[in-house]
């Protein structure tokens, strides 16, 4: 699962039918320290984050199993909004 | 499986509810001498592991759902083990 700040919106003028009603977000990877790594990424979201929030994202066939449609073409999905992060 | 070393604890109050009652950390992958080896990510813990601890670290699935008995888990690194010391034959 990785780690990221959401920095922006994707709006997609068509998208496949079993991604109905999902948001996408451009989320920027972070290390430890909460710096982000300037690799941003698009990803769906399962949970409700907003630009600013730190999250965390499944991948692969995870990133399938929440989001509303069972069979959904995903490969990242935010799971999780990050409150904070503590040594 | 990888060597990893525990870097700081995740605290996230709205997750997926699957995730509810679980401790995350973020974890940085090692390579055997004991320095960094790609991006630091999060990983579910489940051997009361803490923090500045060398651990073992799941990277797969279907593995991390079979430990999580639920084939709907979206998860995938997990910490199965807490490494007490690595030896080395030449």
């Amino acid at each position: 699962m990785i780690p990221g700040k959401v920095i922006g919106r994707v709006v997609p003028a068509h998208k496949v039918e079993s991604l109905k009603g999902v948001k996408f977000l451009i989320v920027d990877p972070i290390d430890e320290e909460k710096e982000p790594l300037g690799k941003p990424i698009v990803v769906c979201d399962a949970i409700g984050a907003n630009v600013g929030e730190y999250v965390f994202i499944a991948q692969g066939t995870e990133a399938t199993f929440p989001l509303p449609e069972a069979f959904n073409p995903s490969d990242m999905t935010i799971i999780a909004i990050i409150d904070e992060v503590t040594s | 499986m990888k060597l990893a070393k525990v870097v700081k604890h995740v605290v996230a109050t709205q997750k997926h509810p699957l995730y509810k009652g679980l401790k995350t950390f973020m974890v940085k992958p090692l390579k055997l001498d004991g320095t960094p080896d790609g991006s630091t990510f999060v990983a579910i813990d489940r051997v009361q592991a803490g923090i500045g601890d060398t651990v073992l670290l799941l990277q797969e699935g279907s593995s991390a759902r079979c430990i999580m008995d639920n084939k709907k888990m979206p998860a995938r690194s997990m910490i199965v083990g807490i490494v007490d010391h690595v030896e080395i034959e030449e």
